[in-house]
């Protein structure tokens, strides 16, 4: 069922199409000016250079990483929903990280940054492999308890950030700001644009790469497509190649979070992500799971929020009404995948 | 074994005809049941037991015939309609929903609101008034098979079923619970009802029926009463040979020996109307010559004739010992669930010779199979193996392939588990280009999806897969499942050519004939056991029916 470029092309764009439609019927239903509103959703995902790289691709970024995690985790067979818990595991140990490096005199402040993304990926990956455990060992749908997680993800930030991680005036519920020293450093100067843009172009490549070149990643990729032959033809240990999966998403997850930590926000707080997680599902969906697609439907749901936060201040539309749009386009892929692969089966049983 | 009073007729299937595309799965066949009693159907895999029953029972429409129910011709359209009149079955694999209640799933399919209490209360009624031990609030997934089993047999009889179908129900069963049920049955058909018993356990079929039918291919070849008959004639008839005419037969003895005559010259003229279409079909020049090699050469299944093989077999013998490649010595296996499926196996496979395995379904060879393969282990005894061995399972959907990968990922699968490093696409991309045009894998492309082939090519491409480094040794299992002739055809030259190459290779099929047709030497295989038999089609079925 491999589709050619053309014909993705044809279909992201019929996509396109439709999402327009159903975002203007719903501003006239809801008694927007429909002009007003697109025109601010345009200027404040693409009008500027700096809505461009301050906004759409700063917003692309953690959703990027997060989609590659699902995307990973689905090409597996393992349906990882727990993004949002391991995204947040991830800002939550970055941001322990960097209290206790950022007291440590002496240390790089490279080697610093590092060790505040890297920390932050192993927890998102022991995270995950809390999940992958109890699907190995008592057949734990991961469905179920990865979105457990998450709660559980959500009300341990929710007490960090009141108990050991408060800021030491102990004021707001958020932990203290990252000092500048600690920083991932800015691409383009001007702009909030940041490092993070770069490990995920680079982390999507090396996906890519990794599942069509290696033996591990066809591995991976055997498992998702047919577990039972991949064990009995491949002699593939499946269990192994499934927990290895499942890790290696929470980690990208977990990426995602010290990124934005250590990118963005520069702190720890309630509702530290605005559901990335759920969105890097769409995400991976969109892109049908593939690695390089993920960065193309990342930068369009990067612009998507962008805009919706424009339309929201400059023409007073609710961006809850961009949150209908980008359900509603998950909706038809799925039932474009379905359509497509039910007519493939038809077309296959007359011959 | 006395015949009990003759009732009438209560169900009589009369000349029906079942196609499934090219392949005649019923052809004339009869049956008639009388009530107040048990009826066993036995028969080979495939001889078309389960088609006849399903027709019965309003899951498959016949093609011709009619069906009679208490003397009054029937349409019986569906399972619901069977059930008005008062049919049930109750089949070899449980409808049962696993997390209800045996009274929830006695309810099922039932109508009007759904009552706890009066469920329960029907069921426990039910139960005792049949003599079956079945608690109403158990849960069925936490129930034995046996239990299980009677909750479908209770599920049945709650809709007054006066006859009750039973396929294979006793081959999941251990043996002590055989015994209950069918004692059950003989309480049952005495009340006034009536059993059919699908089976091909010749003993139960002699121990507990009235009247027996036994078909072959599709075709009735005997009605008899149980006490008129015997074992052996049992199994010549299951086997299609002559059944001895100095047996007296109480209801008909069709004249066999025109029967089979009949039967091998419909089958001939079916099948090869079959391979011009295939030839046709697949759009390959072949000329005149070829298909009637093709036509003569499809004439000879069925029919034990000194072959090429068999030939070889015997050089083999003559000349020298081989090396042994594939040998276990008193291997025992038990399955997933505990029970013991292989007992106290020993064999031995030499390289360039195919060894078949004739059995029933379900006799273990499968677990025989997948511990060759390396698939699974033996519980107890020894095994030699090398280390790569290559395995062609019978659901090549579910055990072989990538279905939605393509046919070069699909090359790539094969030793996946052990490789490190990079892929190297460019040499797998050769090997299998290479590989679909020595097995003449029909395909469009190397970058198309597995499910894009046809079963044939599917199965060719995994056949060239698992040969692909010429292993030593090849486990096949069912090689031609699903298959057209001519995609059969080929598969079996390929393990012919395997074989003549020098592997050491294992075949097993649900067909009798394909295994005698492949096989230099055969093992039959029954309830776990395992015993060398001679190349005859007679003795290889007895064996394997158990009847030695």
């Amino acid at each position: 069922m491999r589709m050619g470029v053309w014909s993705a092309v044809v279909r992201s764009a019929v996509l396109a199409v439709v999402a327009l439609v159903v975002l203007i019927v719903l501003l006239l239903l809801t008694g927007h000016d429909a002009a007003r509103a697109l025109t601010a959703l345009v200027q404040g995902s693409f009008g500027s250079w700096y809505a461009i790289t301050s906004s759409t691709l700063v917003r692309a970024v953690p959703l990027a990483l997060a989609g590659l995690a699902v995307a990973l985790a689905f090409r597996a067979g393992i349906l990882n929903v727990g993004a949002e818990g391991q995204l947040l595991m991830g800002a939550a140990t970055g941001a322990a990280t960097a209290a206790v490096v950022g007291g440590m005199s002496g240390l790089p402040a490279g080697v610093a940054i590092l060790l505040v993304l890297v920390m932050g990926a192993i927890a998102g990956g022991a995270w995950a492999a809390i999940a992958a455990l109890l699907r190995q060992r008592f057949g734990v749908l991961e469905v179920i308890s990865t979105i457990m997680l998450n709660f559980l993800a959500q009300y341990l930030v929710g007490w960090l950030v009141r108990g050991p991680l408060q800021e030491p005036t102990r004021v707001n519920p958020q932990s203290a700001a990252l000092p500048e020293a600690l920083h991932l450093p800015l691409l383009l100067s001007g702009t909030r644009l940041h490092w993070g843009f770069v490990l995920a172009l680079a982390l999507a490549i090396l996906a890519w790469w990794w599942l069509r070149a290696t033996a591990s990643g066809f591995r991976l990729r055997a498992v998702g497509a047919n577990a039972t032959a991949a064990a009995s033809a491949g002699q593939i240990r499946v269990g192994r190649t499934v927990v290895g999966a499942f890790v290696l998403s929470g980690a990208l997850a977990g990426l995602a979070g010290s990124v934005e930590f250590s990118g963005v926000t520069f702190a720890l707080y309630d509702n530290f992500s605005p559901g990335y997680g759920f969105t890097a599902i769409a995400v991976a969906l969109l892109a049908r799971l593939h690695p390089l697609g993920v960065l193309a439907t990342a930068l369009m749901f990067g612009a998507l929020e962008a805009g919706a936060n424009a339309m929201q201040r400059d023409a007073g539309v609710p961006n809850v009404v961009v949150s209908v749009v980008e359900a509603t386009l998950i909706l038809l892929v799925v039932a474009a995948d379905r359509w497509q692969s039910r007519s493939a089966a038809r077309s296959e049983a007359g011959t | 074994m006395t015949l009990r009073p003759a009732g009438d007729a209560i169900l009589s299937l009369e000349g029906i005809t079942r196609r499934f595309g090219s392949v005649l799965a019923l052809d004339d066949a009869s049956l008639r049941v009388r009530s107040g009693t048990v009826h066993a159907m036995l028969g080979e895999n495939g001889a078309g037991k389960s088609t006849l029953m399903r027709v019965a029972f309003g899951l498959l429409r016949a093609d011709a015939g009619t069906v009679r129910f208490r003397g009054s011709v029937q349409r019986i359209a569906s399972p619901s309609d069977a059930l008005a009149l008062g049919i049930g079955m109750v089949h070899q694999h449980f409808t049962l929903v696993p997390a209800m209640t045996v009274a929830e799933n006695v309810a099922l399919g039932g109508r009007g609101r759904f009552e706890p209490r009066a469920a329960a209360a029907r069921v426990r009624n039910v139960a005792t008034h049949a003599g079956l031990v079945l608690d109403p609030d158990a849960l069925v997934s936490s129930l034995s098979v046996g239990a299980q089993q009677r909750c479908e047999i209770v599920k049945a009889l709650a809709r007054d079923v006066q006859l009750l179908i039973l396929d294979e129900p006793t081959a999941v069963l251990a043996p002590a619970e055989s015994t209950e049920l069918l004692q059950w049955m003989r309480r049952f058909a005495d009340a006034g009802h009536a059993v059919v018993l699908i089976t091909h356990k010749l003993r139960d079929a002699l121990a507990i029926a009235d009247d027996i039918t036994v078909l072959h291919r599709g075709r009735t070849v005997l009605t008899t009463a149980a006490s008129a008959t015997n074992e052996s004639a049992l199994a010549s008839a299951m086997l299609g040979a002559h059944v001895d005419e100095k047996l007296p037969a109480t209801y008909s003895v069709h004249s066999a020996a025109n029967d089979a005559e009949n039967d091998t010259t419909h089958f001939v003229t079916a099948r090869s109307a079959a391979t011009r279409t295939d030839a046709r079909e697949h759009d390959h020049e072949r000329d005149q010559e070829h298909d009637q090699d093709q036509n003569a050469r499809r004439r000879d299944f069925g029919t034990p004739r000194i072959t090429e093989s068999q030939a070889h077999a015997r050089a083999g013998t003559v000349t020298a010992e081989r090396h042994v490649v594939l040998a276990m010595h008193d291997v025992s296996v038990r399955d997933a669930q505990g029970i013991e499926r292989v007992r106290d196996a020993t064999m031995s496979v030499a390289a360039g010779e195919i060894v078949g395995i004739a059995a029933v379904e379900g006799s273990g060879q499968s677990e025989l199979l997948r511990v060759f393969a390396g698939r699974m282990n033996a519980s107890r005894g020894t095994v030699t193996r090398p280390a790569v061995v290559g395995f062609v399972p019978e659901d090549r959907h579910r055990d072989a392939l990538l279905l939605e990968q393509s046919l070069v990922e699909n090359v790539a699968l094969r030793g996946a588990g052990a490789r490190r490093g990079l892929l190297a696409w460019p040499s797998l991309r050769a090997s299998t280009i290479s590989l679909v045009q020595r097995f003449d894998v029909r395909t469009n492309s190397i970058d198309s999806a597995a499910r894009t082939l046809s079963g044939g090519n599917q199965q060719k491409l995994v056949l060239g897969r698992e040969l692909d480094g010429a292993p030593s040794a090849l486990v096949v299992e069912n090689p031609s499942r699903g298959l057209d002739f001519l995609a059969t055809a080929a598969v079996r030259d390929a393990l012919r050519a395997a074989r003549d190459a020098g592997a050491a290779v294992l075949v097993y099929s649900s067909d009798l004939d394909e295994v005698l047709e492949l096989a230099d030497r055969v093992y039959a295989m029954h309830q776990g056991a395992l015993i060398e038999t001679g190349r005859e089609r007679e003795q290889v079925g007895r064996a394997m029916l158990g009847s030695a």
